[in-house]
């Protein structure tokens, strides 16, 4: 699981890819074409971007003719959104770190 | 992944050989606070809002949005948890024991909308996923 919410994070941690991503979630399927025209930057800037998406699983494309159509996988996301064993290991932490200051404390 | 409760809660709970009064200083004074959770702006007192802040990383300020919401001296602490959309509550309860302290946090409000959301339902987990590596990050 390490690995592949890894790769979900990187994927997400640029903010260009976050907005494509975030657009094929919101809006559905689409060409890199339309994608291309709303996000500002070039063709193959797009499909580069597209690529690590894939790379993470968060998008899937099928080809359609001459034009290639993408879509959101939010399962892919599924790693990521287990935030009970997230706080568990936080909170575990900041309880071990509450103990070492009480033993340095007076009283 | 399989709950469909409208919140799910986060429990943990020590025995602790120090007294009440001790560990609600630890709880409740900023100083303290910081050297075992973050930096802060806390005050004891109900209805104040505060900020933890983690360590700044790009894109995200490391902060978590609270309010005091419950202050029962040595007893009962409670405070707001918001960060990155997601809203929760931190509960502490501290109990005298023979040897010391029984203190149990409750950490409760993770919303299922979030599962809810993952399956396609709906659209505004996105934001909040993809600011969760800041958040990890972020506390670490």
């Amino acid at each position: 699981m390490q690995a592949v919410a890894e790769n979900v994070f990187k994927a997400l941690a640029d903010p260009t890819r976050r907005a494509i991503f975030e657009r094929l979630a919101r809006d559905g399927e689409q060409t890199v074409h339309a994608l291309t025209d709303h996000s500002g930057i070039s063709q193959p800037a797009v499909s580069k971007h597209l690529g690590v998406l894939k790379h993470a699983k968060l998008v899937r494309h099928r080809r359609e003719g001459r034009e290639t159509h993408y879509s959101a996988q939010p399962q892919a996301l599924a790693p990521l959104i287990d935030w009970m064993s997230f706080y568990g290991a936080f909170w575990r932490d900041r309880f071990d770190r509450l103990e070492n200051l009480l033993k340095r404390m007076d009283r | 992944m399989t709950n469909t409760a409208p919140t799910r809660t986060l429990v943990i709970e020590r025995e602790m050989p120090h007294p009440p009064e001790k560990i609600w200083r630890a709880l409740t004074q900023g100083p303290l606070i910081e050297e075992w959770l973050t930096k802060n702006d806390f005050q004891p007192v109900v209805g104040h809002r505060f900020n933890f802040r983690s360590t700044p990383v790009p894109n995200w300020d490391g902060v978590i949005d609270c309010e005091v919401l419950v202050l029962d001296p040595n007893s009962r602490l409670s405070y707001s948890w918001g960060t990155m959309g997601m809203e929760s509550v931190v509960t502490w309860t501290l109990t005298p024991t023979k040897d010391g302290t029984h203190v149990r946090m409750e950490h409760s409000g993770f919303r299922s909308e979030q599962d809810a959301a993952y399956k396609g339902a709906s659209y505004g987990w996105t934001k909040f996923i993809g600011n969760l590596e800041r958040v990890v990050a972020g506390l670490d």
